[in-house]
């Protein structure tokens, strides 16, 4: 899940990445509405994390100007202006959800799942394919109802081609769902990391389509 | 007598009262007179008909010793107010009318006299007739007279006394009449909750409640832009600390959940610079608020200004590594202000000077006429800032860029130089980058020699 956080204040910037990155989530951060547009028009995010007060303007611009154009991206406005007629702006404006300053964690990773999920409508918090189940929530995976230990990346490459339903997620897709910008990617990182899951779940469980990408296995 | 209406009822009753019992008293003294007038002018008519009825009729001048008087019909009426004697010259009692008492009414000589008989004062006329002989009496009781008078104040008395509770209840009446607009108003600000501060109606007030409603809606005016001040300042330093907070919540979530000692070590550092922050925050939000509070020029102390910069170095030292250079004339001069709000403006003018300073960046203080100027060497502030620099949460451009510091140092630093009757405004340097900001003292400012004369 990669996701775009516009906010101004450095150390609330640093706790959301480091922090939705523990709930599984790779984030983009950004803190002017100048740098959150050139990211959401350069890069496609599964959701957006917005403030609404930033140094070179509001964020309900950014928002409105999004929408504009058709981008459906899931955002959350993240504020302090947390009165009911600001909340009511921020929805009307096209906001998914909308979440006061200061905030829980957990509360937030919880809302930005809830958005993903709406977002490629599906209602279930978990996500199936033949015998396999993830729960994105506590990012833990089962084959035929036993628990598979899968690493955070793992977790990421499996859930991008779960959520695809049998289509092909290419390579590049894959990658980023995995890395924000500032990291740096290994060339054949996918690759290692469909090994290990081959390994983990069964040889049959992903498939390889040459010169595409991948897809899962099976049927559903 | 604490109730206006009390007051008012008292008054005019009293008032009232007195106006009338003067007029009692003043028509009892004319009414007296005038009796008396009346009633000796009837006397003397009496005593003359009489005379002349005798003098004419046939009426036995003489009568024969022992026989007994004749007797005169009374002249009747109300209560025989009049009693008529006639004697002979030699004291015998010719006749007298019926009533009238058998003691002669006066001893002798003709016009008017006063006499007790049988324990009642007469008041008498009399009449002689040489001719005949005789001489007429005619007399009244003077109780009688009083009667009549006392008769006539109580006839004026009693009238009053039955109108007199009657008028109080009107007076009463219309005096709650006359408060109705007060009692109007007081319900209607005794029924009003907290928040409302609309004006009083003063339309349809009488002109004396006017300058009250006036008053009101004056104070109610003042306070509600006293309100909305604070609230404001209220909204935006929650709004302020809201984000801070967040960034310290979320970084004590990440220390509490994290498994890898690295990630948890590096969130609890965050807390710790988070908290630091907030509290910085707060210490200068509650600087802020004392500096609101406090009333303008609490009393002013001469200073020699270079001590006073001095202090203000002492207590901002912290904040940077930065060298301060101090002009040779900031020595020679004091400054009239009062002492904390003057070092509060100058150690956050150093504090920001400190921070916008190059790590070998020098920092000049120097008084150029009657202001005290304080010079860094960082980037300086775009033109369009310039003004906006003491605006609350203002951060400039350069500012954000860090995202240090809450944009109220400069804040406090205006709020102060109020306090202290100075001016404060910034510019950039023209020799190289770096800001300028001027505090322009009035008359306060002043060489040594001169503050010693």
């Amino acid at each position: 899940m990669r996701v775009l956080v516009v906010e101004d204040d450095p150390m609330l910037l640093d706790g959301l990445k480091v922090g939705l990155g523990l709930a599984g989530a790779t984030c983009d951060v950004v803190s002017t509405c100048g740098d959150a547009e050139a990211a959401l028009a350069t890069s496609v995010f599964d959701a957006v994390v917005l403030d609404r007060m930033l140094p070179d303007g509001s964020g309900l611009d950014v928002l409105k100007r999004l929408r504009e154009r058709g981008d459906r991206t899931p955002i959350l406005l993240l504020t302090a202006l947390d009165e009911t007629s600001d909340r009511i702006d921020g929805l009307d404006a096209g906001a998914d959800d909308y979440l006061g300053k200061p905030f829980d964690l957990d509360e937030l990773a919880a809302r930005i799942r809830a958005m993903v999920r709406r977002g490629a409508g599906r209602a279930t918090p978990g996500l199936a394919w033949g015998e396999f189940t993830l729960d994105p929530a506590t990012m833990t995976a089962a084959q035929g109802g036993k628990a598979v230990a899968l690493s955070r990346r793992e977790f990421a490459v499996l859930s991008a081609l779960m959520e695809r339903r049998g289509a092909i997620a290419s390579r590049s897709e894959i990658e980023d769902r995995l890395y924000g910008w500032q990291e740096e990617i290994e060339s054949n990182a996918v690759e290692v990391h469909v090994h290990h899951l081959r390994a983990k779940l069964g040889r049959e469980a992903i498939e390889t389509v040459r010169g595409l990408g991948y897809r899962m296995g099976g049927r559903s | 007598m604490r109730s206006l209406r009390v007051r008012l009822f008292a008054t005019l009753i009293v008032a009232t009262g007195a106006l009338w019992f003067i007029a009692a008293a003043w028509i009892y003294v004319g009414a007296r007179q005038e009796v008396e007038h009346v009633l000796d002018t009837r006397l003397q008519e009496a005593a003359r008909m009489v005379a002349s009825l005798v003098a004419s009729g046939d009426m036995p001048a003489r009568p024969k010793a022992g026989e007994p008087a004749t007797s005169i019909p009374g002249l009747g009426g109300y209560e025989r107010q009049l009693s008529c004697q006639i004697w002979s010259f030699d004291d015998r009692l010719v006749a007298r009318s019926s009533g009238a008492p058998d003691e002669k009414l006066s001893d002798g000589g003709t016009g008017f006299s006063e006499r007790v008989v049988n324990g009642e004062p007469w008041r008498v006329y009399a009449v002689e007739d040489e001719a005949k002989g005789i001489r007429v009496l005619v007399g009244d009781r003077l109780g009688l007279r009083e009667k009549l008078v006392a008769d006539l104040i109580k006839g004026l008395l009693w009238p009053a006394a039955l109108i007199l509770p009657l008028l109080g209840f009107l007076i009463w009446a219309s005096v709650g009449q006359g408060l109705r607009p007060l009692r109007l108003i007081a319900r209607e600000l005794g029924g009003r909750d907290a928040e409302d501060m609309s004006p009083v109606d003063a339309g349809a007030m009488p002109s004396e409640i006017k300058p009250l409603t006036t008053a009101i809606n004056g104070l109610f005016d003042k306070v509600e832009r006293a309100r909305r001040h604070e609230r404001e300042v209220t909204a935006f330093a929650a709004h302020e600390l809201r984000t801070p907070l967040a960034g310290l919540k979320t970084q004590a979530q990440i220390a509490a959940t994290a498994k890898e000692p690295g990630v948890r070590d590096r969130a609890l550092g965050q807390v710790l610079t988070a908290v630091d922050r907030a509290s910085r925050l707060v210490t200068q939000l509650l600087a802020l608020a004392r500096l609101d509070a406090e009333a303008p020029a609490s009393t002013p102390e001469t200073a020699p200004l270079g001590s006073v910069i001095e202090e203000a170095l002492e207590l901002a030292r912290a904040t940077g590594p930065a060298r301060v250079t101090l002009a040779p004339d900031v020595q020679r001069m004091c400054v009239q202000a009062p002492r904390q709000p003057l070092l509060l403006l100058l150690r956050n003018l150093f504090e920001n000077a400190f921070e916008h300073s190059p790590p070998d960046g020098v920092v000049t203080c120097r008084v150029a006429g009657c202001a005290i100027e304080i010079l860094d060497e960082g980037p300086g502030a775009p033109e369009a800032e310039l003004p906006r620099l003491t605006q609350r949460f203002f951060r400039g451009s350069t500012k954000m860029a860090t995202g240090e510091g809450a944009g109220l140092g400069l804040a406090i630093a205006s709020a102060a130089a109020e306090q202290c009757g100075a001016t404060l405004s910034f510019e950039n340097r023209q020799d190289r980058t770096g800001l300028i900001a001027r505090i322009t003292f009035g008359q306060s400012l002043v060489a040594h020699n001169a503050a010693a004369a």
